[in-house]
C-alpha cells in the first residue's frame, strides 16, 4: 500500500487551511463536527463551518467543510482541501479526489483501503477507529457516537486543537446531564492518545491560539431570526415545515419558551401554529396582523410560491406581515438542501395584479437578528408584507459575527394605528384608505377598538378612501396611485445599502447582497493584489435607495454578484432603475455550493481580460 | 336586488340588555338576488347576536370569496369584517382568533368556498377546535360564476340546464362529525325559528361550531329536479329536535311538540334545550349522531337541528396555553426581553 512516489510535504501553515469531514448522515457526526469548529472558535481563530447535507434522514453521504482563516475570510474558499476526514466508505472515491497535492486523507484503517483509492501525491493517515471504539464500548449506539468524538480527539493531536477548548465545550453541552461529561472527555482523550501513539509528529497544518473572536459570537442565521422575532415582539408564528427554514420556527419556539412564558401563570405569551400548508400559514399571519398582533412565517421557495395569492391580498388590503424566506435551490427533493439566492423576483413582484413587495437581505446572523426585529416595525409602519430573503448557507450554518446588540432606548414602531381616543378626537372624518399625511400611508384601526367608529369591511380592492364598496375605475386607479406614493416613502424606513469605498478613483464597482458578502470582500482583496482595485456596495433592501444608482454611475465597470442563474437582482435593478442591461456584468454562481472568492475573482478577471483583449484588437484593426 | 333600504323603524321595537334595537345590528343593503337564502341567514345572524346581547363591534365577520362571502357586508355594520381569499377564511380567522381571544368570530362561507377550494382549511380548523361559529350557506352551486355544480350538489340533482350531477356529494355535517367537530348543526335558511336559537347556541359554544345551512340559490338552483331548491328542502326536511337556546339563569319555557326533552349545558353556563322527535336520539353521543344522520340520508330525509354537541372540550386557546389577556394587548415590556438578557444569550453562542 505504499505509493511509489513520495508525496510532497506541505510547508507548515498556521490557521489557514480547509478540513472536510465525510460522514454518513444520521450517525451523530453533526454534533462532533460542530464541537470541532467551536473549539477553533474558542481558540480565537476565525472559522467558518458549512454543512453539505442530503435530503435524507439516515445513511446517505453528508459533508462538513471547515475553513480556518487567520485573516478572517469566512466565505467558502473552494477548491481542494488540505485535510479530508473520511468516515464514510460510500463517498471515499470522491473524497480522495478532493484532497490537494501534499494534503492528508485521514481514514479508518480497521479495514484495508481499496487500492483504487491510492493517490501517490497525498498522505494517508490511518487510525483503526472502529477497532478502538469497539474495544472500548460495548453498546452499538455508543460505539457509533463515540467514534465521532474519538476522531475529534485524534484531530486535536494532529492539528493542535487545545484540549481544554474541547473539554469546555463538552462541559457546556452536557451542563444538564453532567454524567455524560466524563465519558465524552475520556473518548476525546482516547482519540488523542491513539493518534499520538500512531504518529510521532503532528501535521504541518496547525492551529495556534489567536485573538480574533473577542466580541464575536458563532451561531446559525435561522436561530438569530427566531430570536429577532422574539425581540421584535412577534406573538404569533404560523409555519409549515420545509428545509431550510424549519429551524427559524424552532429558534422562535426555543427562545419564546425561555423568555415569554408568564412566570406566575405558566401561560405562553406567544402562539406557535404548525399549519396544514404554507397557504394556511400566511393566512394566519395576515389574520393575526390584521387583528393587531405581530405575526410572522418562515418558509422557502415552494412556500413563497404557494403564498402568492395571500401576499397580493395583504399588499392591496394593506395588512402588515413578516415572511422569512430561507432560499434554496429549485423544486423537488435532493438539491433543495443546497443554498441559492433565487427567489428575488418571485418575492419582489409576488402575486397577481400590480404588486411590489418590500425585501430585506441580511448577510450575517447579526443582521438576521436585527432585520427580523426591524421587519415588524417596517411592516407595521408601511402596512404591507415584508419579505426577508436569507438562504440555506446563512440559515443552517454557524457563522461568526459581532455580538448581537439591542438598543435599550428603541421602542416598537406600531405605525399609524387609531386608538379609541384617536377616533373620538379626530376632527376630520376617518377613512381607512385616506392619505392624510401625503406619504401614501393611511391610518388603520384594530377590530373591536370602538363601538361606533373605526369598523370597516377589509377587502383587496373595490373600495374608496372610506372603505365603502365601489367598482368605479377612477376610485381603483386613485388607490393604486396612493400605493405608489407609499412605495416611494418606503426606502426612508428601510436599511440603506452599505458602500465600502476603498478609493473614490476606483473604476470597478461590485454590487452584492446577502451571503456573497464574505466571498466578495475576500475577492476584492485578491483583485487589488493583482492591480484591480474595486469598491463595493451591498444591497440590504428593496425598493432601492438612490445610493445604488449613484454607485452605478460612479464606476466604469459594475459587477453584480449573485447566487442564481438568471441574474435576478440585476433584472430588478435594470427594471426599477432603468439602467442599461449591458452596462452591468453578472457574476453568477448556482451549483448549490455557497459562492467562493475564487469564483468572483475568476469572473471579474475574465471580463477585464476580454476588455483589454478587445481594446488591443480594436487598436490592431485601426492600425 | 334591492337598491333602497327603508329607514323607518317601529318606535316600540324591542331593545336588548344593552339598550340596542336590532337596527344597531344591521349592515349595508344586500346586493344578492331577491329571495336569496343568504339574506335570510344574515337576518338570523342579526337576531341571534342581538339576542345574545353582544356589542356589535366585539364581533369579527370573516369570509372567503363567493356570494356567501359577500354577505357579511349585509349584517353588523359596526363590526370589522375581513373578506379574504377564496377558501382561506379558516386560516385568516385562526390567526385573528389567536391574536385576540375576546372577540366573537363569525365565519361565513359557501359550499364552493368550503367543500372544494377550502376543504383543507375547513378540515384543519375543525381539528384545532377554534372558538368560532362557522356558517356554510350551502346552495349546491357556484352562484357568482353562474351556476356550476359544487361539491355538495347531490348525486342526481339536476342543474339549470337539466344535466344530472354524476358525482357523490360531500356531506359537510358527516365530515365535521368524523373530524371531531365539537358542535355540529344543520338548518335551512327558510326556518328562522330553528336557525336563530341554533346560532345562539353555536356562538355560546366554546369551540368550533358548524352550522351547515341549506340556502337555496333562487337564480341557478331552485328549479324542479334540484335537491337544494326551496320546495325540495321543505319536502325532505326532518328536524331531529326542536331547539331552544336558554341563557344562564333563565326559566325554561320551551313548548314541547312531542317526544322527550333534553337539556345540554354549555361551558359558559348557558344551555340548549331540545325537544326530540325520538327518545333514542342523544346529541352528545357522536356515534349515535353519525348513525342517525346516515339513517336519515338513507330515507331521503334532510336531518336538521343540533346534531352533535360536546360542551366541554379544550379549544385552540387552551391547546396553545394562551394567557387570558389577548396577545394583541401585550405590551413591549412583556414582549421584549431587553438588552441585558441578550448579553447572556450572546454568551451561549461562544
Amino acid at each position: 500500500m505504499s505509493p511509489i512516489n513520495k508525496p510532497v510535504l506541505l510547508d507548515e501553515v498556521v490557521n489557514d487551511f480547509v478540513v472536510k469531514f465525510a460522514n454518513v448522515n444520521g450517525s451523530g457526526s453533526a454534533s462532533a463536527n460542530s464541537m470541532f469548529a467551536k473549539a477553533i472558535f474558542r481558540m480565537g481563530i476565525p472559522v467558518s463551518p458549512r454543512n453539505i447535507f442530503p435530503s435524507n434522514i439516515q445513511g446517505a453521504p453528508t459533508w462538513y467543510e471547515v475553513r480556518v482563516s487567520e485573516k478572517g475570510y469566512l466565505g467558502r474558499r473552494g477548491g481542494q482541501v488540505e485535510l479530508m476526514v473520511s468516515i464514510n466508505p460510500q463517498s471515499m472515491t470522491q473524497d480522495v479526489e478532493e484532497v490537494c497535492p501534499g494534503g492528508y486523507f485521514f481514514y479508518d484503517n480497521t479495514y484495508p483501503l481499496d487500492f483504487n483509492l491510492i493517490r501517490d501525491d497525498i498522505h494517508y493517515i490511518g487510525l483503526p477507529l472502529t477497532q478502538i471504539t469497539n474495544s472500548n464500548f460495548s453498546n452499538p449506539r455508543l460505539q457509533q457516537l463515540f467514534k465521532n468524538i474519538i476522531y475529534v480527539g485524534s484531530l486535536a493531536y494532529l492539528i493542535g486543537i487545545e484540549f481544554s477548548a474541547l473539554e469546555s465545550i463538552v462541559s457546556d453541552t452536557f451542563a444538564k446531564k453532567p454524567k455524560l461529561i466524563q465519558p465524552n472527555v475520556d473518548a476525546l482523550q482516547l482519540g488523542f492518545d491513539e493518534a499520538k501513539k500512531a504518529f510521532s509528529t503532528p501535521l504541518p497544518l496547525q492551529l495556534k491560539r489567536s485573538n480574533k473572536n473577542d466580541g464575536k459570537v458563532l451561531l446559525e442565521g435561522n436561530a438569530a431570526c427566531g430570536l429577532g422575532a422574539v425581540y421584535g415582539g412577534a406573538t404569533v408564528c404560523a409555519w409549515y415545515p420545509i428545509t431550510p427554514s424549519t429551524s427559524v420556527a424552532e429558534g422562535f419556539e426555543k427562545y419564546a419558551k425561555q423568555l415569554r412564558v408568564d412566570p406566575e401563570t405558566g401561560e405562553n405569551n406567544f402562539a406557535i401554529i404548525q399549519a396544514e400548508d404554507e397557504l394556511s400559514a400566511i393566512g394566519m399571519v395576515i389574520g393575526s396582523n390584521w387583528n393587531g398582533a405581530r405575526s410572522f412565517t418562515a418558509t422557502s421557495g415552494p412556500g413563497v410560491s404557494l403564498m402568492q395569492e395571500f401576499l397580493g391580498l395583504a399588499y392591496f388590503a394593506e395588512v402588515p406581515a413578516v415572511l422569512i424566506d430561507v432560499q434554496r435551490t429549485g423544486p423537488s427533493t435532493g438539491m433543495p438542501t443546497r443554498t441559492q439566492q433565487s427567489d428575488i423576483l418571485i418575492s419582489a413582484y409576488a402575486s397577481h395584479g400590480d404588486t411590489k413587495q418590500i425585501l430585506l437581505f441580511p448577510a450575517t446572523p447579526k443582521e438576521c437578528f436585527e432585520l427580523t426585529a426591524d421587519a415588524f416595525d417596517i411592516a407595521d409602519r408601511l402596512q404591507t408584507p415584508v419579505i426577508m430573503l436569507t438562504d440555506l448557507d446563512l440559515g443552517m450554518n454557524e457563522h461568526i459575527c459581532d455580538d448581537l446588540v439591542w438598543d435599550e432606548n428603541r421602542s416598537y414602531d406600531r405605525g399609524k394605528v387609531m386608538s379609541a381616543e384617536d377616533l373620538i378626537n379626530t376632527k376630520e372624518k376617518w377613512g381607512r384608505y385616506l392619505d392624510v399625511d401625503g406619504d401614501g400611508i393611511p391610518y388603520r384601526t384594530i377590530p373591536g377598538t370602538h363601538a361606533e367608529k373605526g369598523a370597516y369591511f377589509n377587502r383587496g380592492t373595490s373600495r374608496d378612501e372610506f372603505a365603502v364598496y365601489t367598482e368605479k375605475g377612477a376610485d381603483y386607479q386613485r388607490n393604486m396611485e396612493r400605493l405608489e406614493v407609499k412605495w416611494a416613502t418606503a426606502p426612508k424606513h428601510l436599511p440603506k445599502p452599505i458602500i465600502t469605498e476603498r478609493d473614490a478613483a476606483n473604476k470597478i464597482g461590485i454590487i452584492h447582497f446577502g451571503t456573497s458578502l464574505e466571498a466578495t470582500h475576500e475577492a476584492i482583496d485578491e483583485l487589488s493584489v493583482a492591480g484591480h482595485t474595486a469598491n463595493d456596495l451591498r444591497v440590504l433592501a428593496f425598493p432601492f435607495h438612490e445610493e445604488i444608482e449613484a454607485f452605478i454611475e460612479q464606476h466604469d465597470q459594475i459587477f453584480i454578484v449573485e447566487q442564481n442563474r438568471d441574474a435576478q437582482l440585476k433584472m430588478l435593478i435594470v427594471n426599477e432603475l432603468e439602467i442599461a442591461p449591458k452596462s452591468l456584468k453578472s457574476i453568477l454562481h448556482y451549483n448549490g455550493d455557497p459562492i467562493s472568492a475564487r469564483r468572483i475573482v475568476a469572473g471579474v478577471t475574465a471580463h477585464l481580460d476580454t476588455l483589454s483583449v478587445g481594446k488591443k484588437d480594436a487598436s490592431a484593426s485601426v492600425a | 336586488m334591492s337598491f333602497y333600504k327603508p329607514s323607518f323603524r317601529h318606535p316600540e321595537a324591542p331593545s336588548n340588555e344593552l339598550g340596542l334595537t336590532a337596527k344597531a345590528y344591521e349592515g349595508g343593503i344586500s346586493t344578492l338576488c331577491a329571495g336569496c337564502g343568504h339574506d335570510s341567514i344574515s337576518a338570523s345572524i342579526i337576531q341571534a347576536v342581538w339576542g345574545l346581547n353582544i356589542e356589535p363591534h366585539r364581533v369579527a365577520k370573516m369570509s372567503g370569496i363567493g356570494c356567501s362571502s359577500k354577505s357579511p357586508n349585509y349584517f353588523l355594520g359596526k363590526a370589522h369584517g375581513f373578506n379574504s381569499v377564496h377558501g382561506r377564511m379558516p386560516s385568516v380567522t385562526t390567526g385573528a382568533n389567536v391574536a385576540n381571544r375576546d372577540l366573537m368570530y363569525i365565519g361565513v362561507s359557501g359550499d364552493g368556498d368550503t367543500a372544494s377550494i377550502g376543504m383543507g382549511q375547513f378540515s384543519h380548523v375543525i381539528r384545532r377546535n377554534l372558538n368560532m361559529m362557522y356558517v356554510v350557506e350551502n346552495n349546491g352551486c357556484y352562484g357568482l360564476t353562474k351556476g356550476q355544480d359544487s361539491a355538495t350538489a347531490d348525486e342526481g340533482s339536476k342543474n339549470k340546464k337539466g344535466r344530472a350531477n354524476p358525482f357523490e356529494a360531500i356531506d359537510l355535517v358527516a365530515l365535521a362529525l368524523d373530524l371531531g367537530a365539537t358542535f355540529v348543526a344543520r338548518s335551512f335558511s327558510g326556518d328562522k325559528e330553528q336557525l336563530v336559537p341554533l346560532m345562539k347556541a353555536a356562538m355560546s359554544h366554546k369551540g368550533f361550531a358548524l352550522i351547515d345551512i341549506v340556502s337555496p340559490c333562487v337564480t341557478f338552483n331552485n328549479h324542479a329536479g334540484s335537491t337544494k331548491s326551496y320546495d325540495h328542502t321543505r319536502e325532505h326536511i326532518q328536524a331531529a329536535s326542536v331547539v331552544d337556546f336558554v341563557p344562564m339563569a333563565q326559566e325554561i319555557t320551551l313548548d314541547q311538540i312531542k317526544g322527550s326533552t333534553q337539556k345540554v349545558d354549555l361551558h359558559n353556563g348557558d344551555s340548549v334545550q331540545l325537544s326530540k322527535l325520538s327518545d333514542n336520539y342523544d346529541p352528545t353521543d357522536r356515534h349515535n349522531a353519525i348513525r342517525t344522520l346516515l339513517d336519515h340520508k338513507a330515507q331521503d330525509k334532510l336531518m336538521t337541528g343540533l346534531i352533535y354537541v360536546e360542551p366541554e372540550s379544550d379549544n385552540f386557546h387552551e391547546m396553545l396555553n394562551l394567557p387570558k389577556t389577548p396577545l394583541n394587548e401585550l405590551k413591549e415590556d412583556v414582549l421584549c426581553p431587553g438588552a441585558s438578557t441578550l448579553s447572556s444569550i450572546n454568551d451561549s453562542f461562544r
